[in-house]
């Protein structure tokens, strides 16, 4: 019975989860990649002036994804679970770091280039990690890549609890309370409302589309396409025009790729940190234990049957000779 | 020994005084480690239990239930090896036991279906994400209860077999 009902568990399973690969939302023809890998962007921070252009388009095509909460919040237990709301009108104007109502701000640093001091500015939002933590940890299944190297949160199944923004290594997504399913369940006592983040556009890309924030861009600050071939563009400027790569390996390699004019911690070290501004720090891979881990378990059940057998072998050789205690006194 | 001498069969010692302590303190760090993946030891002040903050963080109880899923692989493999090569004569599987192997089984797949949705490349849809992770809690869960129902009854994993069962099983 055991084994009827573990064999339609598993068969089910796999047939769920084939259909879910096979139904992942389709490539823009106008940026498919030649093989199906996934798609990066290429963000060089030379280009950049400034001027927004991408925060506000961002904010026109994304407007109907933003949270409007409803008030007032429930009560919330214990005491030390704070409510984050964004939603108040001032709140949701602002655009110097990332909200649940800003998902893409303009960093500013002052650093000094060919020896001219400048101030150079740059977009930031999620990094779209090839192995993202925050999809990886999430407990519901919540927040999840797609199998074009977009990451994005389901604002729908989110419960708010914020791991994801614990686990990120750039604190990217950013939280609204009172909005989501948490609502409907125990709103007091487990969740907080639902996460916010870039989804580089997805529903966009799914119909042929650009991300508002490159389509918008009159500086052509971002470009998208294929990761090999972006990396590989990436490379070629910064071998021949002397940029730095930030993108490539950290936490194992994102989707973003940054070219700078300054080094990463010189660049790290001129911006303003803190909630909501993500930092240039070299990051390492936060999932390696768990792919390291995986392989071990596909090992551990071989070396347990050799203990196993060897138990078996011993015993067996045991039992061939007369017991102590039927010695003869 | 005379040849018309009983059997002498081995007794499960090593497995009852050793490996049983070890099943228990794994199946209670792996139910800790995995209620650590949902946000609520930091919310309910268990991780500022002194000795118990490291269950505040998800690093930490991720790689704890992954090294524990290690372990309790090898540890299963060993049991069913030597169930089947030393004492599958003399013990028969009880009741009991055939609820915790069907349990355990089932968390056993559900846990490596979230396995592999960790590693980089393997995608799932999130119904089915969802429907894994859930499956997988409310399986543990189970076990639970029936450990505790099991443990009242004093419902083991094995049964001695009766000396009819026995000699029936030798001549098979």
């Amino acid at each position: 019975m055991a084994l009827l009902s573990r064999r339609a568990f598993l068969k089910t399973g796999l047939a769920t989860a084939g259909a879910a690969c096979a139904s992942q939302v389709p490539l823009p023809a106008a940026a498919k990649p030649q093989s199906d890998g996934e798609l990066a962007t290429l963000i060089d921070i030379r280009k950049c002036v400034g001027c927004e252009a991408c925060v506000e388009a961002c904010r026109e095509v994304n407007a109907a994804k933003y949270p409007e909460p409803e008030k007032p919040f429930p009560k919330m237990y214990p005491s030390r679970v704070k409510v984050a709301d964004w939603s108040e009108e001032d709140k949701r104007e602002v655009r110097d770091r990332l909200t649940p109502y800003n998902w893409l701000f303009i960093q500013w640093a002052t650093v000094v280039v060919d020896g001219e001091e400048k101030e150079i500015s740059f977009p930031r939002r999620c990094m779209h990690c090839q192995n993202p933590p925050c999809a990886d940890l999430c407990p519901w299944g919540a927040a999840r890549k797609l199998e074009n190297g977009i990451t994005l949160i389901d604002s729908d199944i989110c419960l708010g609890g914020r791991k994801c923004q614990v686990v990120c290594p750039w604190d990217i997504p950013q939280r609204q309370t009172g909005v989501g399913l948490y609502l409907d369940l125990l709103p007091s006592f487990a969740g907080n409302g639902v996460m916010y983040k870039c989804d580089r556009c997805y529903n966009r890309i799914a119909q042929g589309e650009l991300p508002a924030c490159i389509e918008q861009c009159p500086e052509e600050v971002q470009t998208i396409g294929p990761r090999s071939e972006i990396l590989a563009e990436a490379h070629r400027i910064a071998r021949e025009e002397g940029a730095y790569i930030y993108g490539e390996k950290e936490n194992g390699g994102t989707n973003t790729i940054y070219l700078s004019p300054v080094p990463f911690d010189t660049l790290n070290q001129a911006i303003h940190k803190g909630p909501g501004k993500p930092h240039f720090d070299p990051v390492e891979d936060q999932m390696a234990h768990a792919d390291n881990m995986a392989k071990a378990m596909l090992i551990a059940p071989f070396a347990g049957i050799a203990a196993g057998v060897s138990r078996v072998i011993k015993a067996a050789k045991h039992a061939d000779e007369p017991p102590e205690d039927n010695h003869e006194a | 020994m005379k040849p018309d001498a009983p059997k002498q069969y081995p007794t499960p010692y090593i497995e009852q005084k050793v490996l049983k302590p070890v099943y228990l303190f794994l199946l209670f760090m792996m139910g800790l480690t995995g209620f650590g993946q949902m946000p609520i030891f930091k919310r309910y002040y268990i991780a500022d239990i002194p000795g118990l903050g490291w269950t505040g963080k998800f690093y930490v109880t991720h790689y704890l239930h992954y090294l524990g899923a290690i372990i309790l692989f090898a540890l299963f493999a060993y049991v069913i090896v030597t169930y089947w090569g030393l004492f599958r004569r003399s013990h028969a599987l009880s009741k009991a036991a055939y609820v915790r192997i069907f349990l355990l089984a089932a968390i056993v797949v559900t846990g490596i279906f979230r396995t592999l949705k960790n590693l980089p490349d393997v995608v799932f849809s999130p119904n089915f994400t969802m429907f894994n992770d859930i499956s997988h809690l409310v399986f543990m869960m189970l076990l639970m209860v029936f450990g505790i129902v099991f443990s009242i009854t004093k419902s083991g994993w094995l049964v001695p077999r009766t000396v009819r069962q026995t000699a029936r099983g030798r001549r098979s």
